[in-house]
């Protein structure tokens, strides 16, 4: 297995595996934000996003919807960077 | 007839347009800043500086990239992604997660981890509503610039200065720890210039938390750097050439001044 290979696969895995199990509490800004009450603030200018909260609408099973989201959002994060990288080096190769 | 084609119409259009501002109203969850956090000139100079540091990050990885360096960046991505779902408890009440730009740079080099976390930044906010689309600029600043540039420095300066041994770890660890708490530190000043809240309220809490959270961020860079580097075969004096290759131009641009 090529290197980069084992660390997508990593990668996969711990989407999958751990963050199902990752912490529900807020994290520091969130927290930081409902102690100094402006979290209410919090909105989204987006009108639709596919998968809000990290989970995937119609799974009902909440760990499984955030192993998917993690599954898909780990795809597409290594997706766009290869193809942008790739762009570029082409985009190099013509100049 | 043509009357109830434009009552229908109407209703079609109102809809619509609750559909598309209901989002504005509702509290959403999230780990970088959203929207509503942010008034439009820190808007408009947080998107104008990122912009500018994007197609720096561009010029300077164009520069470098290898074609094996073409997958690795990918994986930077990926790993980075699944890394910031999984949050680790800090205190009672409260999570952090790996920002991964201290990993990054320790990898790629600063310009290279500022494009694979700024589309980790994207990618978060368009598919998964996580960081405010009109918040973007800001948190890209914070994340995306500023704490691999912090990360950058803090590795560079201590190889350089010291020579024990292990001054690559302890470099790695100060490094994470530094660009988390600036990155902190950047995001109040934000909230703080759009009038959100006072400066003195939230940059003492802010701080001490990310404190808490860099101290995670830099147990789990050390162990990634590590792991990974050994994995992706970048030796630490490879993981240098791309810092050498900055500090060369960045020596050479001093000194022409």
């Amino acid at each position: 297995m090529k290197s980069w290979k084992t660390i997508l696969f990593l990668s996969l895995l711990v989407a999958f595996i751990l963050s199902p199990f990752a912490s529900p509490h807020p994290d520091g800004l969130e927290r930081v934000a409902e102690n100094l009450s402006f979290a209410e603030k919090a909105t989204s200018a987006l009108a639709f996003s596919p998968m809000p909260d990290y989970t995937v609408p119609g799974i009902s099973n909440e760990k499984i919807s955030t192993a998917t989201a993690g599954i898909i959002g780990t795809s597409v994060a290594f997706a766009a960077v290869f193809l942008a990288a790739k762009a570029l080096k082409r985009g190099e190769a013509r100049d | 007839m043509p009357g109830i084609g434009h009552e229908g119409l109407a209703q079609v259009a109102c809809a619509f347009m609750a559909f598309c501002f209901q989002k504005l109203y509702e509290r959403v969850n999230f780990m970088h800043i959203p929207d509503g956090f942010l008034d439009v000139k820190t808007i408009a100079t947080t998107a104008a500086i990122s912009a500018y540091a994007i197609k720096k990050d561009v010029e300077k990885t164009r520069k470098i990239l290898g074609d094996r360096d073409i997958p690795v960046m990918g994986v930077m991505a990926a790993f980075i992604f699944a890394a910031q779902m999984v949050n680790f408890p800090i205190m009672a009440g409260t999570s952090g997660h790996l920002l991964g730009a201290a990993l990054a740079t320790a990898l790629m080099g600063p310009y290279s981890a500022g494009l694979v976390i700024t589309t980790v930044l994207i990618v978060q906010c368009i598919f998964f509503q996580d960081g405010g689309l009109l918040a973007l600029g800001a948190n890209i600043l914070n994340m995306a610039v500023v704490a691999p540039m912090v990360a950058y420095f803090i590795i560079a300066a201590m190889k350089r200065n010291f020579h024990f041994s292990g001054v690559d770890t302890v470099a790695i660890f100060a490094a994470s720890w530094l660009s988390v708490v600036t990155a902190s530190v950047f995001a109040s000043l934000e909230l703080a210039l759009s009038g959100t809240v006072a400066l003195k309220a939230v940059l003492a809490p802010m701080v001490s938390i990310h404190a808490l959270i860099g101290v995670g961020e830099g147990l789990i860079t050390v162990a990634a750097v590590a792991y990974i580097g050994k994995v992706l075969n970048i030796k630490p004096d490879e993981g240098s050439r791309y810092f050498s290759t900055d500090a060369e131009s960045m020596n050479g641009g001093g000194s022409a001044k």
